[in-house]
């Protein structure tokens, strides 16, 4: 019962913010808004028994990434505002776009419902025994995904730098 | 707590970025809402872990996180030099490859 007090909150902030992220037309705003999602997001996987995970991704998103978002739309100027989303769409692509993504939603919230009702045994997350794993059984995997960061900093360089032309 | 709720609002939140990705038209707004759809499956990944009581859907969100963070420092540079190229992140202005 305690557990379903949070859960809802929760959900129904993520799900808020996400909505926000598509409906709101300052990309500031909308930034903001997927802060909210992300939080509850950590509050959620908290609840899954996955603190380790909850505060990486805090770190990650909500300190990284975001961040980042941030400082490019500030970058870019305020000029990035968007229009409505009716004007300068064909009808029929707007229906499309809102019908298949709910069709897929709903085919999902279907297979979802179809689950067994055993409640959740959370497995033991905290940093020690995610630790072990993932230099033990996930070495192999973390490598990957460390060099997959670094060639990430590269294009990233390669792509923004300002490349200053001989004369 | 059954897992269907988890899975259910996994489900919600990824067909919300996916009108997102299909609706806006801001390149930044557009890869936000891909990261809609990665928090989704990293967090029907976490539940599916507290199903099993098995460590190694913690670990998997963890790499989609890292996968998260490589893919927006480059989605951002390829924003930025759109940017620069055009003086603006609309996609209707890009239609160099459009037939």
């Amino acid at each position: 019962m305690f557990e379903n007090f949070i859960f809802y909150p929760f959900s129904a902030l993520a799900v808020l913010g996400a909505l926000g992220v598509i409906t709101l037309r300052k990309p500031t705003y909308a930034l903001l808004s997927l802060m909210g999602t992300m939080f509850s997001l950590a509050v959620l996987f908290f609840l899954l028994g996955a603190p380790f995970v909850a505060m990486v991704h805090l770190v990650v998103y909500a300190g990284a990434v975001l961040v980042l978002f941030l400082f490019v739309i500030m970058l870019l100027g305020l000029s990035a505002q968007e229009g409505r989303a009716t004007e300068g769409f064909k009808k029929a692509f707007l229906a499309v776009s809102l019908f298949v993504p709910a069709a897929f939603g709903g085919f999902l919230i279907y297979l979802a419902s179809t689950l067994g009702r055993t409640p959740l045994q959370p497995a033991d997350g905290s940093p020690e025994a995610f630790g072990k794993l993932l230099f033990t059984r996930y070495l192999l995997p973390f490598e990957l995904v460390s060099f997959l960061l670094l060639i990430g900093v590269f294009a990233a360089v390669a792509l923004a730098l300002e490349r200053k032309e001989k004369r | 707590m059954p897992l269907a709720p988890y899975f259910i609002l996994s489900g919600v939140l990824f067909s919300i970025g996916l009108v997102g990705l299909l609706i806006r038209r801001n390149l930044l707004l557009i890869l936000l809402s891909v990261e809609i759809l990665l928090n989704a499956a990293n967090l029907s990944f976490v539940a599916a872990s507290a199903l099993h009581s098995e460590l190694t859907g913690q670990v998997f969100a963890f790499f989609g996180m890292t996968i998260a963070a490589a893919e927006v420092t480059v989605g951002l540079a390829l924003a930025l030099l759109l940017f620069r190229s055009s003086a603006s992140v609309d996609t209707r202005n890009i239609e160099l490859l459009k037939w």
